[in-house]
């Protein structure tokens, strides 16, 4: 197991909203967590990355225990995150916000794909041409494809990502879904958070439902296609 | 009138001094969502330590670099055992904990240096005059917008042309992101807090021949460098430096023309830009 979280509890001050959350990813994985609004599919997340600190559980990263570390530390163990409503640095230049994706430390994970930012600008040629551009004044799509090259540019072994194709048109949200296989493809984990699962149930290998803080359903694609009353009562509206 | 283009003058070499304090303030701002009520004490005991130096070393151009040396290591102090410890709390303790510091440097300096005010005489070459285009005008003064001058190109040149500069101003959009990126985040803060509160001394040292060194003079700019972030837009270095320039002619030539009504022209440029642009004038909406 590259990734591996057992019984995680996680809170907002006193709001208590984990409720033993347990899942895991193998190398090169894409694991997709879905449910509805609001049930912790995002603090789940944050609580690998680090921002919120669960009290209770264990969470391990090729064996390693990421809870009471630093965000800056579990990236440079080998995660990348790239979060719900994207964020790029808004008064940075796309040039600038992919120069903060490059990661420098002691613990550097070795970079297996070794993306530098001529590859990146290969690989999305469209940010080549707006590289000059500040991050406020790009498209919702080329802000996407910006904090996923961003996260890129560290060369993760494992890439959290959540909600990458809210908001997004149609013909973009494809593109996206495109450019995460891609990534998979070479040789990158991803745990990814959706809430509409027939966009993702082409990419993904394996599903985790979500429901009031807790797992309440796991399989592959075929699982979840078959398990309709699961899909009515977790998903659906 | 002669008197206008010497106010003239006398209002660039204030703003410079303005911009060195505030442009820490608003960074720090910027960054860590702090209004950092210690800003000027800092400003303060660059002027006191400054004055020791000298009395002890008659060393000028040492104090310029020793005195900010140390305020550097106070204020990264400050932020690593102080403010970062009451971070988890949320803002109001984080003011509160500024306010402390303030205070406690305030009674310090009162106990140490005595509550009256010092002066200090550099003799030498700065303290003539020289002849601009027929008006006699201090060298001391031109000195201090000189310097105000060269440490704002060197920030700018920093800020815009450095991976430290692009980590910063990264930080001031979204320190979390930057946290997320494997930057050490905690320790920038504590950099960029002592960075500003070393520009705070360093401007305390060269105010302090020119305007008295005494414990009020901190919460005397402490009131122009707040009125210059908020007209400037918090966090915006930008907005700092166009917003000292203002708070520093405004104040030179109030001075001059209404010399009751300076603080109040002061307020009512700031409701005026508040009514037009809430966020200040290079402020981002929030
Ligand atoms: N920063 C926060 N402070 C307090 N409560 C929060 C915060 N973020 C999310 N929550 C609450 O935690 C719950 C789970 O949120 P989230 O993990 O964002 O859900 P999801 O991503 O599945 O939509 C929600 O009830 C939400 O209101
Ligand atoms: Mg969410």
């Amino acid at each position: 197991m590259l990734l591996e979280v057992k019984e995680i509890h996680s809170y907002y001050e006193k709001s208590h909203i984990l409720h033993g959350v347990s899942l895991g990813l193998k190398e090169g994985e894409l694991v997709c967590l879905l449910g509805r609004n609001g049930v912790g599919k995002s603090t789940a997340l944050k609580s690998v990355m680090g921002i919120v600190q669960p009290r209770k559980g264990s969470i391990l990263f090729g064996g390693q225990e990421l809870i009471g570390k630093e965000p800056y530390q579990i990236s440079r163990m080998g995660i990348g995150f790239v979060p719900e409503d994207r964020r790029v640095f808004p008064s940075l230049t796309a040039n600038e916000n992919l120069l903060m994706g490059i990661r420098r430390g002691k613990n550097e994970a070795p970079s297996k794909q070794g993306w530098t930012i001529e590859k990146v600008y290969d690989a999305f040629p469209q940010l080549k041409q707006r590289k000059n551009s500040k991050g406020a004044h790009l498209s919702g799509g080329e802000q996407q494809m910006l904090t996923v090259a961003r996260t890129l540019m560290g060369n993760p072994e494992l890439m959290l990502v959540d909600e990458p194709t809210e908001g997004l048109a149609p013909t973009i949200v494809k593109d996206v879904l495109k450019m995460l296989s891609a990534i998979r493809e070479s040789g990158v984990a991803i745990l990814m958070v959706e809430q509409n699962f027939k966009a993702s149930i082409k990419i993904a290998d394996r599903f985790y439902i979500m429901s009031k803080g807790q797992i309440v359903f796991e399989g592959n694609g075929e699982a979840l296609e078959a398990a309709e009353d699961v899909r009515k009562r977790y998903l659906e509206v | 009138m002669s008197d206008i283009p010497v106010f003239f003058l006398h209002g660039l070499v204030y703003a410079g001094l303005l911009f060195l304090i505030s442009s820490g303030l608003t960074l720090v701002f910027g960054m860590m969502n702090v209004l950092n009520l210690a800003h000027a004490a800092f400003y303060m005991l660059g002027a006191y330590f400054s004055y020791s130096l000298l009395n002890a070393t008659g060393n000028f151009w040492l104090s310029l670099i020793v005195c900010p040396l140390l305020l550097f290591f106070i204020g990264a102090a400050v932020e690593r055992f102080l403010l970062r410890r009451v971070h988890v709390y949320g803002h109001v303790q984080e003011l509160l904990i500024t306010f402390g510091v303030a205070y406690i440097i305030t009674e310090s300096v009162k106990w140490i240096w005595g509550n009256y005010p010092l002066g200090v005489n550099l003799g030498g070459f700065l303290s003539g005059s020289v002849n601009l285009f027929g008006l006699f005008y201090p060298i001391y003064r031109l000195f201090m917008f000189f310097c105000a001058i060269l440490i704002s190109l060197i920030m700018a040149t920093v800020l815009y042309k450095t991976r430290i500069g692009i980590i910063v101003r990264a930080s001031v959009d979204d320190s979390e992101m930057v946290n997320t990126l494997g930057i050490n985040v905690p320790l920038v803060f504590t950099g960029v807090f002592g960075f500003g509160a070393a520009l705070s001394g360093f401007a305390g040292v060269i105010a302090g021949p020119l305007l008295t060194t005494y414990p009020g003079m901190a919460a005397e700019i402490l009131v122009d460098a707040f009125v210059v972030i908020v007209i400037g837009g918090m966090g915006s270095l930008v907005g700092a430096l166009v917003a000292s320039l203002m708070i520093g002619e405004l104040q030179s030539f109030g001075a001059l023309l209404f010399p009751k009504l300076s603080l109040a022209l002061m307020y009512m440029l700031m409701a005026a830009v508040l009514i037009i642009k809430p966020s200040g004038l290079f402020g981002e909406e929030q």
